[in-house]
């Protein structure tokens, strides 16, 4: 299962949930009870609503904060492949020489003219990653490719007429104890 | 029906004649920009031949049309509750109006004889940076039309300032918080009004934050020495542009607490987690905006989690207050399933399902993944088509009176379904294809991702098909005078 199926799959199954109690509350509105019978009983649940939501935040806040999932933008260590990406109306240029998997390489992403989105799409189509490509501004996205092949930059920042034109593939080479 | 329509909102025929303008309008508008809509899913399906440029100026209007217009709806079901408890100036009101129109005919005319499609987000420097495709006077056509509605707004808030802080003393208290900590709360103390002073803190600042950037980029266009700051300008824009859209949803909700307690004959009054849930999101709207800059890493650290910490907790008001709230008022209540009642929880349904996606779209790890996908469309019409525009159908559909006691019309619900389903299918179709990576504002889409397009192309056929129905039947009833201003004979 992708990180986007998991994403997905939540999503339904908390929409699904919310629609059950929704209806699950229709179901029983025929019926007539004392109001304040039943806003002694809500109030108290409400509680428990409350406080479960708040845990559940805390939980997937401290989960998923660390390790913080930016790359560190002023960093003295150097990665070991750096790779230069400028964004232009309505092309990628981007620093030629292999990328190998299985070694973080920071693209250090910038635009020459406006907004453009830098996003690294698998063979399969797959969204692996992005950052802003903005003009004046360099974000530096630390990526690493865990397989060989062939990737794709989409563009994912609406950028003018040929926005959705901007695509550009490159290749991922096997790494060097991988060659070995 | 007294107890549905009270006496005290019974309009005079001048006050009728402007309400009415508004809710026509925004009926009409609606429809329209639900058209641009289907043609440019149809476009991305391959089923309808439309050129990347015209494509692109759709989108535009769609998104400047649909976020202008659900404000112009939303302000006429604040204005119509607000003034039975102070005084709201007619004059303004109709300049708001007024200004509103006009800053439409710019952003028509700006987009469409202009070629300005620079999107309703106006990102710096796109609009003055188009390659030739439009120019720089139409990006400033363009800007000056929001100029224009943002004055309207504004005036109109401050308007409704004048008036709450002449009946309450100031915004605080109308607003609630001398009841945060203690004290017997005034049970008496109207929950629009609460509303209210939230939308009028929050919104001027909103708009106030939109005319320093709109001001900006409008000298930057015609003095270009004048170098903006790329992502200072992205802060500000999304600051105003998130507060502008939220508040919108704030001022229609007003009808889902002055309406669902009539139809289920159960008060629904202020209480201190109500009031502490519109104090909260009155700060968290303002701040909570840094989560549409996770993507820019220049940003500091903290905003980012900022972002993501205060998108989490302003769900919490949501589920906990209000839709929970209106869950509690109908539970066993008794209710009569009228249209109104039935669009009212359709709309509690959608703001709390929709703002699930929404709520993960804001941590940082999956908005690596999600951010500017159609994952975010997908979101965002789901509590936009299926949680605001309920509101204010519904809010319509009461005025015209005519699913009180009478029986509904057979057509009236068997629109209403056809909305719920094209509607839902609509908006998982978004959020499906942002499960498969699926790029947002692309014109032209590849072909595994065209399956997509065109299942969302025939829901949003449905859904317009039950909004003419629905425009239709309420633009008759608001133009023949409603049950609200003339209690039908025989009664
Ligand atoms: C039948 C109803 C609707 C249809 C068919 C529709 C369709 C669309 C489509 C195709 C897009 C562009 C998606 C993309 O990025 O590829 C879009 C964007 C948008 N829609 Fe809708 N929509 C509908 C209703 C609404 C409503 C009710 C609202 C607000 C109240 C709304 C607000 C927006 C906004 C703000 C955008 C963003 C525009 C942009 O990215 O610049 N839409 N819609
Ligand atoms: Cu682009």
């Amino acid at each position: 299962m992708s990180f986007q199926d998991s994403i997905w799959l939540t999503t339904l199954v908390g929409i699904t949930g919310v629609a059950l109690v929704f209806l699950y509350v229709i179901s029983q509105s025929g019926r007539q009870e004392e109001p304040s019978a039943v806003q002694a009983r809500a109030y108290a649940l409400r509680r428990w609503v409350f406080g479960g939501l708040i845990a559940l935040g805390v939980v997937v806040t401290g989960a998923s904060l660390r390790p913080f999932p930016i790359a560190p933008q002023h960093t003295l260590q150097p990665a070991p492949q750096v790779i230069r990406v400028v964004g232009h109306q309505w092309d990628w240029q981007v620093d030629s020489g292999p990328i190998q998997a299985g070694i973080p390489v920071a693209f250090e992403v910038t635009s020459a003219d406006v907004n453009h989105g830098f996003g690294i799409y698998d063979a399969d189509g797959h969204l692996l990653g992005q950052s802003q490509a903005m003009p004046g501004v360099t974000n530096r996205l630390v990526h690493t490719f865990t397989q060989p092949g062939k990737y794709r930059i989409l563009c994912l920042e609406y950028c003018g007429l040929a926005h959705h034109g901007m695509i550009l593939e490159f290749d991922v080479v096997a790494g060097a104890e991988e060659q070995s | 029906m007294s107890a549905l329509h009270p006496g005290n909102e019974i309009l005079p025929p001048r006050e009728r004649g402007a309400l009415t303008l508004y809710l026509v309008t925004t009926l009409a508008l609606l429809l329209v920009l639900m058209v641009f809509g289907l043609l440019m899913r149809m476009a991305q399906g391959t089923w309808l031949h439309v050129p990347p440029t015209l494509f692109y100026q759709l989108m535009t209007a769609h998104g400047a049309g649909m976020v202008g217009t659900v404000a112009l709806g939303g302000s006429a079901v604040m204005w119509y509750f607000l003034r039975k408890y102070v005084s709201l100036s007619l004059p303004i009101f109709l300049t708001n109006y007024i200004l509103f129109m006009l800053g439409a005919v710019l952003l028509l005319a700006a987009t469409f004889l202009g070629h300005y499609a620079g999107g309703w987000t106006f990102l710096y420097p796109l609009p003055v940076k188009s390659m030739g495709i439009w120019s720089v006077g139409a990006a400033a056509l363009f800007m000056t039309g929001y100029l224009l509605i943002g004055v309207g707004f504004l005036l109109f808030y401050l308007d409704a300032m004048r008036a709450v802080i002449r009946v309450y003393g100031n915004l605080g208290r109308a607003l609630g918080v001398q009841w945060l900590f203690g004290g017997i709360i005034d049970k008496t103390h109207p929950p629009t009004v609460v509303a209210s002073a939230m939308v009028i803190i929050v919104n001027s600042l909103g708009i106030l934050g939109g005319a320093v950037v709109l001001v900006m980029s409008l000298l930057n266009a015609y003095a270009p020495e004048i170098v903006l700051s790329a992502l200072f300008v992205k802060n500000l824009i999304y600051f105003f542009g998130h507060v502008f859209i939220n508040i919108s949803i704030y001022m229609a909700v007003i009808a889902v607490y002055e309406l669902l307690p009539r139809y289920t004959g159960r008060p629904w009054g202020v209480s201190r987690p109500f009031l502490w849930g519109w104090a909260a999101s009155t700060v968290m709207v303002l701040i909570v905006y840094p989560h549409h800059l996770l993507m820019d890493f220049a940003m500091p650290r903290w905003a980012a989690v900022l972002g993501q910490i205060i998108s989490y907790t302003s769900g919490l008001p949501v589920f906990t207050v209000t839709a929970y709230g209106a869950l509690t008022n109908i539970y066993r209540s008794g209710v009569r399933w009228r249209l109104p009642a039935m669009l009212l929880i359709l709309s509690m349904f959608g703001w709390a399902a929709g703002i699930i996606p929404a709520i993960i779209d804001a941590t940082i790890s999956v908005n690596r993944v999600m951010h500017n996908t159609l994952w975010v469309p997908g979101h965002f019409h789901f509590y936009l088509l299926l949680g605001v525009l309920p509101m204010l159908l519904a809010f319509m559909y009461h005025l015209i009176g005519g699913e009180a006691d009478r029986p509904d019309r057979g057509g009236d619900r068997s629109a209403f379904a056809l909305y719920v389903l094209g509607g839902l299918a609509f908006v998982l179709m978004f959020l499906a294809g942002g499960h498969a990576s699926v790029p947002r504002r692309w014109a032209v889409h590849e072909s595994g991702w065209q399956f997509y397009d065109q299942v969302a192309s025939v829901a949003a056929a449905v859904v317009i098909v039950a909004m003419l129905w629905f425009t239709v039947r309420l633009c008759r009833g608001l133009l023949h005078g409603p049950a609200a201003s003339a209690p039908s004979p025989g009664r």
